[in-house]
């Protein structure tokens, strides 16, 4: 079986546009499928439910959020934590308003919940631009933490200041609160994962995408031939946002399932999302997966290494993991700053030609 | 009610004197944006590097010490040795310089030309790696700063305003050394940017990239010297933090503080940097004060971030920036 | 709405026997200024359907500053922009692209991280009428939308001979290419005026400015003839 466009003819425009323009592609993709709702399912326990895999769904949501808002929009922020939170909550809050409400339906409002906190907060990328948005978009990460910190209402008053999320089912399976199997949390995280993917992807083919990845790359230009930057923006920022929601949502309800805000969502977790961005890949959906899966596994593998392996402790654990994430952010940033999708498009390139490289 | 009227006054002098910090961690970020146009997002941990290292070497503690222990089993903590003050100044002032030569090399070089938000995030990594570099190094436990710095109500500021109001105002002797020599540390730069030779080639370099480089100008050499130099500035501010509130993590996130306060000054402005540190500072102790216990406190957390954002709105250059004509 | 329309309305012949329909767009009396600075001095122009009007003139004459003002970017202190019979009012440069005018730029402004492909297609982007939620889930009309546009951008893709790298990121393709895409993601637009660099001499009439003002108007051998132009690029001192 060879990796090849050659022979593999499209009649139609409609057929080039498609997802996956190579037969290969499309197969390892329904195999990638095949295993996610045939294996996984099966083998899934606790431990890797919540060490690996549901954090890895949950994070390449927020990491396609991000991704559409910096790697095709052109627009940093650094309030990917701050904009979970809002998900998180709005949830808590719907949840327990509204508890005959669906969860998934709560997940989905939520998810728009952010999208308006998320416009809101895009309105000054208008005006500014580069770091100085990134640094505004500080104050979204540090007054929405504050926020729910201190007002009352979002908690419920509840004494310790924290949210708790309630048993809720879907077909008659608890995917959230404490009696939740992992199976049911990894279905319901990879459901959203796929819907979001699906429609990011959708987003991004068409003149929606167009219009972002124009202001990205020349704003002034992408305004005199017709994108208006401030729909760009600002729909950016919504869908970007919408993600978060989603991932914050899931992050709280399903795979928390208790928060306290400022250790859930603080400032680090805005560094995650960035990171994993950074490290897969700018403007790449396949990147948002590569780097959401390096910044879940990474620091589990040198966990296992340094502190299960050697008996090092686990704060000095903690503190190599920092230096290395940081050392590789430069990395990524000086020899290939379209991240580990890039890394993967040039061994496709090779494989293309390949056995006959010449 | 009189009373009201001071304690604002109060909280606005002490907020004057925290806006002074805020203002010298501000300088280095404009010193390095100056010369090479990059926003380093670094300056906080690098204030809080240097005040990690300064104990460290008064303490005379043995650098990497948990990585040793944890390699060879050893349980290796301390020299056994006090360090001299001014001595591990010195030394701590040789390893920022050491730091800034290591920057440039090993991730300046490399990015040169490219797009300032790509060097921006670079700096976010290079945060992060000395953070952890830091504290495999010193270890991440809260210490103890003490370089001899006056610390404790000022009697003197105490009476003088007692006899003036019959309101004694309270304010911490540390942060009026801060405020000194934050203030010399500032005539200081000026003086060097203006009547030095290196001074000089630094705004060359400010000024124009390619002309300074025609006239023979090391562009290297300049990096390196702003970065050693920014790496003095953060060296200072995190004595000054480090004695106020001891040496832990959240001094690099009060570090961050300088980014709205540089925002609102404009970031090529070293006097826009102290008028916005001014502000920020005055501005957040005032607005706690009034309207914090009505929304439930700790509005100091946000407040300088979201006037930086509103006002950006309506001044995208700054206080003191240049409005930048778009051509195309 | 004859109002904004010149005297001689019904056009002209030009020497290669085209035929020049009414004024499309009128400056009327154009005054720019940055702070102190004048940078268009009451200029008036027009132009027609289906004119090659040059605007010439030495660097920093004000032509891109001229250009910008036709696209909505800069907007004059004084005077009037007359579109099609209509005023143009307080518009910003995508409104403008709205109204059908494009534009090719003297530094290449290609969106670098897009195929050459895409570029073309972002051209078509003033005619998209499917909204957010239709292209998030690619139903029905979003997909028939896009099949529609891609095949009006593949005429273009053929007429300029760029098959070949319809794919390719057009920061890797060469000078000539980018230039190429660049007038086909104008073209895409289907513009009723394309601004762009051109020669001289394939103008009908041209437009010559000096320090914002303009110095001569006429057609190619008029405009040669004109002392003053003369003057202008040979560097003889002003006044």
């Amino acid at each position: 079986m060879f990796y090849r466009e050659a022979g593999d003819f499209k009649t139609s425009y409609r057929d080039d546009a498609q997802t996956f323009p190579i037969a290969f592609d499309r197969l390892r993709y329904y195999l990638v499928l095949a295993v996610a709702l045939g294996v996984i399912p099966f083998m899934i326990n606790d431990y890797w439910a919540n060490a690996v895999i549901v954090p890895f769904l949950i994070w390449s949501i927020a990491a396609i959020g991000l991704n559409i808002l910096m790697g095709y929009a052109g627009q940093v922020s650094l309030g990917t934590g701050g904009f979970m939170a809002v998900g998180a909550y709005a949830t808590f809050k719907l949840m327990t308003s509204f508890p005959d409400l669906n969860i998934v339906i709560i997940v989905v409002l939520s998810g728009f919940i952010t999208a308006g906190v998320g416009v809101l907060f895009g309105l000054p990328s208008l005006r500014i631009k580069g770091f100085y948005l990134a640094v505004a978009t500080l104050a979204a990460q540090f007054f929405l933490i504050w926020l729910f910190n201190r007002v009352g209402w979002f908690y419920n008053y509840s004494a310790s200041g924290q949210i708790n999320a309630p048993e809720r089912t879907v077909l008659g399976i608890a995917v959230t609160g404490p009696a939740s199997p992992p199976w049911a949390q990894y279905f319901i995280c990879l459901f959203f994962v796929l819907v979001v993917a699906w429609m990011a992807r959708n987003l991004t083919r068409g003149s929606v995408g167009r219009s972002w990845m124009a202001i990205r790359d020349m704003d002034i230009a992408a305004e005199i031939i017709g994108v208006n930057p401030l729909k760009a923006k600002l729909t950016a920022f919504a869908v970007s946002s919408f993600f978060i929601g989603i991932a914050g949502s899931l992050f709280f309800s399903v795979y928390l399932g208790a928060v306290e805000v400022g250790e859930a969502f603080g400032i680090e977790k805005s560094f995650i999302a960035l990171f994993a961005v950074i490290i897969g890949g700018l403007g790449s959906i396949f990147g948002s997966f590569a780097g959401a899966a390096f910044m879940v596994l990474f620091p589990v593998l040198l966990k296992n290494i340094l502190v299960n392996g050697l008996n090092w402790p686990t704060d000095l654990a903690a503190h190599i993991q920092l230096m290395v994430i940081g050392g590789l952010i430069i990395v990524f940033l000086i020899l290939e700053p379209h991240g580990l999708a890039a890394l993967w498009r040039v061994i496709k390139e090779k494989l293309r030609l390949w056995p006959f490289p010449h | 009610m009189p009373e009201q009227v001071f304690f604002a006054l109060e909280a606005a002098a002490n907020g004057l004197m925290t806006g002074v910090l805020y203002a010298l961690v501000a300088l280095g970020f404009v010193l390095i944006f100056k010369a090479s146009g990059i926003f380093n997002f670094a300056q906080g941990v690098f204030a809080l590097f240097a005040a990690m290292t300064l104990v460290g070497f008064q303490n005379g503690q043995i650098p990497f010490a948990h990585l040793i222990n944890a390699i060879f089993g050893t349980s290796l903590h301390h020299f056994g040795w006090n360090m001299p003050t001014v001595l591990a100044i010195l030394c701590t002032m040789a390893v920022m310089v050491l730091l800034a030569f290591l920057v440039e090399r090993w991730v300046l070089k490399h990015l040169v030309n490219q797009e300032p938000i790509i060097l921006f995030m670079a700096t976010i990594g290079l945060a992060y790696f000395l953070e952890g570099f830091g504290d495999v190094m010193w270890g991440a436990d809260i210490k103890k700063l003490d370089v001899g710095l006056p610390q404790g109500m000022s009697s003197a500021i105490d009476e003088a305003t007692y006899s003036l109001f019959g309101y004694g105002f309270f304010i911490d002797r540390l942060d009026v050394v801060a405020a000194v020599v934050a203030a010399m540390l500032v005539v200081a730069l000026m003086l060097f940017s203006q009547f030095t030779k290196y001074g000089r080639a630094l705004r060359a370099v400010a000024d124009d990239h390619q002309a300074a480089l025609s006239v023979g100008i090391s562009l290297r050499f300049i990096w390196v010297m702003v970065w050693a130099i920014a790496g003095f500035v953060a060296l200072v501010a995190g004595m000054m933090w480090g004695t106020k509130m001891g040496v832990q993590f959240s001094l690099s996130l009060i570090a961050l503080k300088a980014l709205p306060v540089l925002m609102l000054g404009g970031f090529t402005s070293i006097p826009g940097a102290i008028v916005g540190g001014l502000i920020i500072g005055m501005g957040e102790q005032l607005f706690e004060f009034s309207v914090g216990p009505l929304v439930g406190g700790a509005t100091q957390n946000w407040f300088a971030y979201m006037l930086a954002l509103v006002f950006l709105v309506f001044r995208p250059q700054g206080l003191f920036g240049e409005k930048i004509i778009e051509r195309v | 709405m004859k109002d904004g329309m010149d005297t001689d309305a019904e056009g002209y012949l030009t020497a290669d026997g085209r035929k020049i329909g009414g004024v499309l767009m009128e400056m009327r009396n154009i005054t720019l200024r940055f702070g102190g600075v004048v940078a268009i001095k009451d200029i008036s122009f027009d132009i027609r359907e289906g004119e090659i009007r040059a605007i010439i003139g030495p660097n920093g004459a004000g032509k891109s500053s001229m250009l910008n003002v036709i696209n909505g970017f800069y907007h004059p202190q004084e005077g009037e922009v007359w579109f099609r019979g209509q005023k143009r009012g307080s518009v910003r440069p995508y409104d403008v692209a709205r109204m059908g005018i494009a534009r090719t730029f003297q530094n290449i402004a290609l969106f670098k991280g897009m195929s050459t492909l895409d570029n073309i297609m972002t051209g078509r982007l003033t005619m998209t009428k499917t909204g957010l939620l239709s292209q998030a889930l690619w139903w029905g009309k979003a997909e028939a939308e896009e099949t529609y546009h891609r095949e009006k951008a593949e005429k273009i893709i053929d007429f300029l001979e760029i098959q070949h790298i319809r794919k390719t990121p057009v920061g890797r393709l060469p000078y000539g290419l980018q230039k190429r895409v660049e007038l086909g993601r104008a073209l895409a637009a289907e513009p009723k005026l394309l601004l762009m660099g051109v020669v001289m001499d394939l103008s009908d009439r041209v437009v010559v400015m000096d320090y914002g003002r303009k110095i001569g108007d006429g057609t190619p051998d008029e405009v040669r003839a004109n002392p003053e132009v003369i003057n202008a690029y040979l560097g003889v001192a002003h006044d």
